[in-house]
């Protein structure tokens, strides 16, 4: 009993030590800068790893940055897609984890759907305009000249 | 005492503003019979209070110049052991100066105006000018009383802080002010929107006058986003050309708006058609660019709350914004109802083409804007969002490809009335090239539905751009359409090099030793070694490598990672091939492990297009511009002769 009590100390230092040494430096995550050798799956993990957004850069997707963070989200990503995982099931364990900022693709939801419905209200707004101009022939409203 | 001379002459050109929008306001208001005693120092007013703010300036840039560290803004942001150029450059490199650079630009335009438009009726130019008085006051009083770029310290600094190495570029040094031209380019338009709606003359010679301006700052616009996009593109080390960063469409949404002015001011111009929506899209470009300067000045887009600590510059922008865009836009409230709409069209016409192109361009922005502060304003409720290019790319895409389809036949139109029997042989051409597009893009597949509908539409558009000049004697043809031909091609040839880059770039990331050869695409990579090298203020490893083209001639490329020392901060410098047909793009990352290097190593068909098609759209611009002011001035001078003989005939 007492020996795995000693045990069970020493590896817990082993760990903490090595979990020091690895804050201060740290070898990239496997897959953070190699492609998965089936193309498919790397172009699959590409096209998501191009819509998340780096959390610690400004304005850039964890595809084009040399983040630390980026890496080690890249090499998840290509983990994730290599073991069969859906993207968009692991975009939703991302944002789950990170939150909704995590993904620069905004779902319909109570916050964004404003986003969405603008879309909609400029494609009615741009019809009725140009169906108001040009529906009626100039013929039509010739010499009235006033709209 | 340069300092002290540069903020004199900035607060006599603030009175001068002043006076020019007192004078101009009281002419305007004076009965139709009469006029005001003030009205003949409008002019003046202008043209002084240009030259009053260029020559604040250029003490500005001379205080730079001689590294003065007792002005708080040189010890701020120079060093004495820069190269000249890069002193001069950091004149307006920091956030005084560069309004500083935004108020003398604006000044000197309503300088111009001042001195050389006169096709107006005089009330209309006063309007304008008492208009572009009213905006200059407001930047004046922003820089006077919160940002003073000529603030002295109590005590000279010993030394200067010196610059941010990044921005110690060339390339870097000149794009903010060539945004800026355009930005404040398009102040001119609004201020002659806002006279012209107040005078209730809104006329094609309105539409004339304010060309060029809008033309102008296009340009500018054009080639300061190309340029941008170009150094993300070789700065950021993964090959990305376009981010939809907030930055970025801070310049890309201006560029929009005029672009649709241009349209509509074509219009106005030819047809007398189009008159409240010119005046309105004159008033949005302009709030536009206000809105650009707002986002990158004000430090909202770090983070809304940072703003929010430090709210005073962002505050008076925002103020400044309010007062413009709101007072425009009553303004246009009150009077667009007693402009008529003008002379009617169908919509097999130019004008009805025109409409469309305005329309969708207007929808894009709308887009572009929503998608761009949505996530401030949800920030401001503590709501995180992000919005990016799965975003922006479809939603703007959906306007997008409809108006390059009416582009494919639009400029063959003609005025008013005209009927696609007319035009059936131009039809069946472009109908084929879509038709074969269509085919290869299939044959092609898999590749995404928005590269592969640029692939199918950029043969087109470059076909169908210079159809209008069939049967046409090219020696005759003005070149105001030289323009319209080259910036429509310029549209299809960047539109092909983007869909070209999406659909068919290759990427190789991989660990090779000295001696091992990567592949990417056609071409073959050898690591021949990888030195240190040191640079002024910074160290790098630099990647020797030898590249071949299918197994042709080896090129020397060397791609280095950076490490500055003061801020430290790590940059890739990548390394480029270019051929006719795209680009080799290499980058050097860290040592991975038993000998071995990260590669980043891109193949990108025809990417270059994007720029090549950036720089052929402002050259278009150009054309058109110098066309149209060779014409104005051929006018001119024809008028001159004709009240000159009038004269003598008299005598």
């Amino acid at each position: 009993m007492r020996l795995l009590r000693v045990l069970i100390v020493a590896m817990a230092c082993v760990i903490a030590v090595a979990g020091v040494q690895a804050q201060e430096s740290m070898p990239p995550a496997p897959y953070a800068y190699r492609q998965l050798d089936d193309p498919e799956q790397e172009a699959k993990a590409q096209a998501l790893m191009e819509t998340l957004r780096c959390l610690k850069c400004q304005s850039q997707s964890i595809a084009d940055s040399d983040a630390s963070m980026a890496g080690d989200m890249r090499s998840d990503v290509r983990m994730r897609i290599a073991a069969g995982e859906d993207p968009e099931a692991i975009r939703a364990w991302l944002m789950e984890r990170y939150g909704d900022y995590v993904s620069y693709k905004p779902e319909v939801s109570e916050t964004t759907w404003p986003l969405f419905a603008l879309p909609v209200l400029l494609l009615a707004f741009a019809g009725l305009v140009l169906w108001r101009r040009m529906g009626r022939g100039p013929a039509a409203r010739e010499g009235k000249g006033e709209s | 005492m340069a300092a002290e001379l540069g903020l004199a002459a900035m607060w006599l050109a603030a009175a001068l503003a002043a006076l020019q929008l007192v004078a101009g306001a009281m002419a305007m208001n004076a009965r139709a019979d009469g006029t005001s005693e003030l009205a003949p120092l409008v002019r003046p007013a202008a043209v002084l209070q240009g030259l009053l703010a260029a020559f604040a300036f250029l003490s500005l840039i001379y205080l730079f110049a001689v590294t003065d560290l007792s002005v708080k803004l040189v010890a701020l942001n120079s060093h004495s052991a820069k190269p000249l150029i890069f002193k001069v450059a950091g004149a307006w490199g920091n956030h005084e100066g560069s309004m500083l650079l935004w108020v003398t630009v604006m000044s000197t335009a309503g300088a111009l105006i001042a001195l050389v438009e006169r096709r107006l009726p005089e009330k209309t130019m006063q309007a304008t000018l008492a208009a572009q008085g009213f905006v200059a006051l407001g930047f004046y009083a922003f820089l006077l009383f919160s940002s003073n770029p000529f603030e002295r310290l109590p005590t000279p600094a010993l030394e200067g802080n010196g610059l941010n190495p990044l921005l110690q570029d060339i390339g870097l040094a000149f794009h903010p002010p060539t945004l800026y031209f355009g930005y404040v380019g398009l102040s001119v338009a609004f201020s002659f929107a806002v006279g012209a709606l107040l005078t209730r003359q809104v006329t094609p010679d309105f539409a004339r006058a304010m060309r060029p301006w809008i033309l102008g700052a296009w340009i500018f616009l054009t080639v300061g986003i190309t340029a941008g996009s170009y150094w993300a593109y070789y700065e950021l080390g993964w090959g990305g050309w376009w981010f939809w960063d907030p930055v970025e469409n801070a310049s890309l949404m201006p560029w929009l708006a005029a672009t649709a002015l241009l349209h509509s001011a074509s219009v106005l111009a030819a047809r007398d058609a189009l008159r409240t929506w010119t005046i309105m899209l004159g008033v949005v470009a302009f709030s536009m660019s206000m809105v650009g300067t707002f986002l990158v000045r004000s430090g909202i887009l770090t983070s809304v709350h940072a703003f929010a600590v430090d709210p005073e510059r962002g505050t008076f922008i925002l103020a400044l914004l309010a007062i413009y865009i709101g007072g425009a836009l009553a303004v246009f409230a009150f009077r667009a109802g007693t402009v008529a709409e003008g002379e009617r069209f169908s919509i097999t016409s130019r004008e009805g083409a025109l409409v469309v192109n305005n329309v969708m361009l207007s929808a894009i922005l709308a887009i572009v804007l929503v998608g761009t502060l949505y996530p401030l304003l949800t920030e401001a409720f503590d709501v995180r969002v992000s919005v990016g290019p799965p975003y922006f790319n479809p939603v703007s895409a959906i306007f997008f490809f409809p108006m390059v389809a009416v582009l494919l036949v639009g400029p063959l139109l003609r005025w008013r009335r005209d009927s696609l029997a007319r035009i059936r042989p131009s039809l069946v051409i472009v109908g084929l090239l879509l038709l074969v597009g269509i085919m290869v893009a299939l044959l092609l597949s898999p590749i995404g539905i928005l590269p592969g509908l640029g692939l199918v539409f950029a043969p087109a558009l470059a076909v169908a751009s210079v159809l209008p000049l069939r049967g046409r004697s090219l020696r005759r043809l003005p070149l105001a359409t030289w323009g319209m031909v080259v910036a429509h091609l310029g549209i299809a040839v960047a539109l092909f090099g983007m869909a070209s880059e999406s659909a068919f770039s290759e990427e190789r990331l991989v660990a090779v030793q000295v001696g091992q050869t990567a592949e990417v695409g056609p071409w073959k990579v050898r690591l021949d070694g990888i030195q240190p090298v040191a640079g002024p203020n910074w160290t790098a490893l630099q990647g020797r490598m030898f590249a071949s083209y299918q197994g042709g001639r080896e090129i020397e490329i060397d791609p280095q990672s950076r490490s500055f020392w003061v801020p430290p901060q790590q940059t890739t410098e990548s390394a480029l091939v270019t051929r006719w047909n795209g680009q080799l793009y290499a980058v050097v990352g860290n040592e991975a492990g038993d000998g071995k290097w990260q590669l980043r190593l891109w193949w990108k068909p025809f990417v270059t297009f994007i720029w090549y098609g950036g720089l052929l759209i402002a050259l278009g611009g150009l054309l058109a511009l110098v066309g149209r002011v060779i014409a104005d001035l051929k006018r001119r001078h024809a008028k001159g002769r004709v009240a000159q003989r009038r004269k003598e005939a008299k005598a």
